[in-house]
């Protein structure tokens, strides 16, 4: 069976790596959408927290003998707990500055951390096993789908929409939602928003580093894993507009599965397809596909 | 329409000689002798020659970077991709076409330009936060073109690109020849900056970074100055790159990569973004520290990123900020 000329069976497993990297895309991109909206700053680091998160799912392995499923739980919390002394020593200094000045901070920690991790690891990727659980796959008559991919398109799918539906629709969020439009009032109603701006920059680093978890056996672990991945992420970012959260987690999967299709219609774009992407878009829609000008 | 523009350029000088008093610019004049000095007696003094035109590259670099970000208010995370791009069209005129330096380097210019209105009238399309992440993107896309089209050679670079005579006549692979030649192009360029920085083009420039609403609420058309500062810093960015090129014989994708990116804000940022000198003294710190510490690896990223670190927190003003605060005068 083929499908414009390529077999579907080619076309699938390339839509099929699309997801997966529409996945990660909607997970980072859903992480620095809820930090900018709180703390107007751009989080440069948050590749290297990726980073950080897969390297935290292999240490946890090899040194602690915990396993991937801990590593789940673990990892988050440790990279959400990096998250908070982020914050509390160095971006709440920021907040009464200018918006770059946070992006050049962060941009200097996402060196540091990438440069440390080289230093320990060199550049070679370092391999993560597939959970046995999820090891194998299913023949789904068109096509092979192995179970871990699946895993991770479902549970990045869930994570997603758990993260909307509390900050949408829960008492919690509403705060968090009013903080974002004016902290000085709610702050006034008795609410601890500097609190809230801790949680919530640790909140968006622990969703990168649970994507790290979940990148570690499909990709390999290695320092640069975050930095080209960032930039991917950062014109997914203009594409939907910081100002929604299901905009950021529509578009972040909408381009995976565009830079998939690519990769089987015309391979040699399929680096750029996601600028090239963001380019019409400014020039149609400068405010991003989601998003208002602010 | 006429007379609305000459009130404009009646009326903006005015309020330069206002920014910049007498003793100011009796300052400014002090400094570039220094400067100027320093870069003529260092190679006699033992200086590795190379590595003082690399300075002044990046210098330049660094000073057409800052004119976007220090007098217009906007960062751009891209700036790699007009110096090294500049340094492709450059080095490819050079070997292959035969181009002198000279013609090689104005085409190279004419490249970043070219690129630079695109990539401007793109960026300037969102505000502050956005227009950073835009020309990261779009320096990544002219990377990854970069390492795809046939002409650069991919991983290998252009390499063994010939310096040739300048005008056909000055033997540049001379160093003396090829020193005054760098020395004049940095002269040129940054005497050029700060011709535009104390035009009436530039006060407006610099109005617009102070208040954007309130310059146009007085009429002018904010996106149009800030797509021409930004298609000037490409073509000066260009300039510095093809030059580069030239006296290294060598074009290579760490020019276009995202990191170079970040060294040329990192310049602007340790010397003081919106000094005159501070970019060519970051410059000169920031080359002199990736020679000295090269044998440590990765650790010179780490050392780069802290500094990043530590800058914003601590030292926003840069060193030459620092000063000109201290002596209470624009350097």
């Amino acid at each position: 069976m083929e499908i414009f000329g390529v077999p579907i069976q080619a076309m699938m497993g390339q839509l099929l790596i699309g997801l997966i990297n529409g996945s990660f895309y909607a997970l980072l991109s859903l992480g620095l959408a809820v930090i900018f909206g709180m703390l107007n700053i751009i989080n440069f680091a948050h590749g290297a927290l990726y980073m950080m998160g897969a390297f935290t799912a292999y240490l946890l392995l090899h040194f602690l003998g915990l396993n991937y499923w801990w590593a789940l739980v673990f990892t988050p919390l440790i990279i959400g707990g990096v998250g908070v002394i982020i914050e509390r020593t160095m971006l709440r200094h920021l907040y009464k500055l200018d918006h770059i000045y946070g992006l050049l901070l962060t941009f200097g920690l996402a060196l540091v951390i990438e440069g440390l991790f080289r230093n320990k690891y060199g550049s070679t990727g370092l391999p993560y096993a597939i959970p046995s659980q999820l090891a194998g796959g299913q023949n789904l008559g068109f096509m092979f789908l192995p179970n871990y991919r699946g895993w991770v398109i479902i549970a990045s799918a869930v994570v997603c929409l758990a993260t909307w539906f509390f900050i949408e629709r829960t008492r919690l969020g509403g705060y968090l939602r009013a903080a974002t439009e004016n902290p000085d009032l709610v702050q006034a109603f008795g609410i601890n928003v500097p609190l809230m701006i801790t949680l919530t920059f640790a909140f968006g680093a622990g969703l990168a580093g649970l994507a790290g978890v979940m990148a570690a056996p499909i990709y390999q672990v290695s320092p640069q894993m975050g930095s080209d991945l960032i930039i991917v992420v950062f014109a997914v970012v203009v594409i939907g507009g910081m100002g929604s959260i299901l905009g950021a987690i529509l578009t972040g999967f909408m381009l995976g599965v565009l830079e998939g299709l690519t990769k089987v219609f015309y391979p040699e774009a399929s680096t750029t397809v996601i600028f090239v992407a963001m380019v019409l878009v400014l020039l149609v829609r400068p405010a991003g596909l989601f998003g208002t000008q602010k | 329409m006429a007379s609305a523009t000459e009130t404009t350029a009646n009326a903006i000088p005015a309020a330069a000689r206002i920014t910049a008093p007498r003793r100011t610019v009796t300052a400014h004049r002090i400094v570039f002798a220094i400067m100027l000095a320093v870069f003529i007696v260092a190679p006699l003094a033992g200086v590795y020659p190379v590595f003082m035109m690399k300075v002044m590259c990046f210098a330049l670099f660094a000073c057409a970077f800052n004119l976007l970000l220090g007098f217009g208010g906007l960062l751009s995370f891209g700036h790699a991709m007009f110096f090294g791009m500049a340094g492709y069209v450059t080095a490819h005129a050079a070997k292959i076409w035969g181009f002198t330096p000279e013609l090689a380097i104005v085409l190279g210019i004419l490249c970043a330009t070219v690129m630079g209105w695109v990539v401007g009238v793109l960026a300037i399309r969102r505000q502050g936060i956005y227009f950073a992440m835009i020309t990261l993107a779009l320096a990544q896309m002219v990377f990854f073109f970069s390492l795809q089209v046939p002409f650069t050679h991919g991983e290998d670079g252009i390499q063994a690109v010939p310096r040739g005579s300048l005008f056909g006549l000055i033997d540049l692979n001379n160093t003396f020849n090829m020193y005054c030649f760098v020395l004049a192009i940095f002269v040129l360029g940054f005497g050029a900056i700060y011709r535009i920085i104390h035009s009436p083009f530039g006060q407006i420039l610099q109005a617009i970074r102070e208040n954007e609403e309130r310059v146009v609420s007085l009429g002018y058309d904010a996106s149009k100055f800030k797509l021409r500062a930004f298609v000037l810093s490409a073509a000066l960015s260009g300039m510095a790159g093809g030059t580069k090129d030239i006296l290294f014989q060598l074009a290579s994708l760490t020019d276009v990569h995202w990191t170079m990116s970040g060294d040329v804000v990192l310049m602007t940022l340790i010397g003081g973004m919106g000094t005159i000198f501070g970019p060519v003294l970051g410059a000169a710190v920031v080359v002199s520290m990736q020679n000295y510490l090269a044998e440590l690896g990765s650790w010179v990223t780490v050392v780069q990123g802290a500094i990043f670190v530590v800058v914003v927190l601590m030292f926003r003003r840069g060193i030459v900020g620092e000063i000109g605060h201290r002596i209470k005068k624009t350097l």
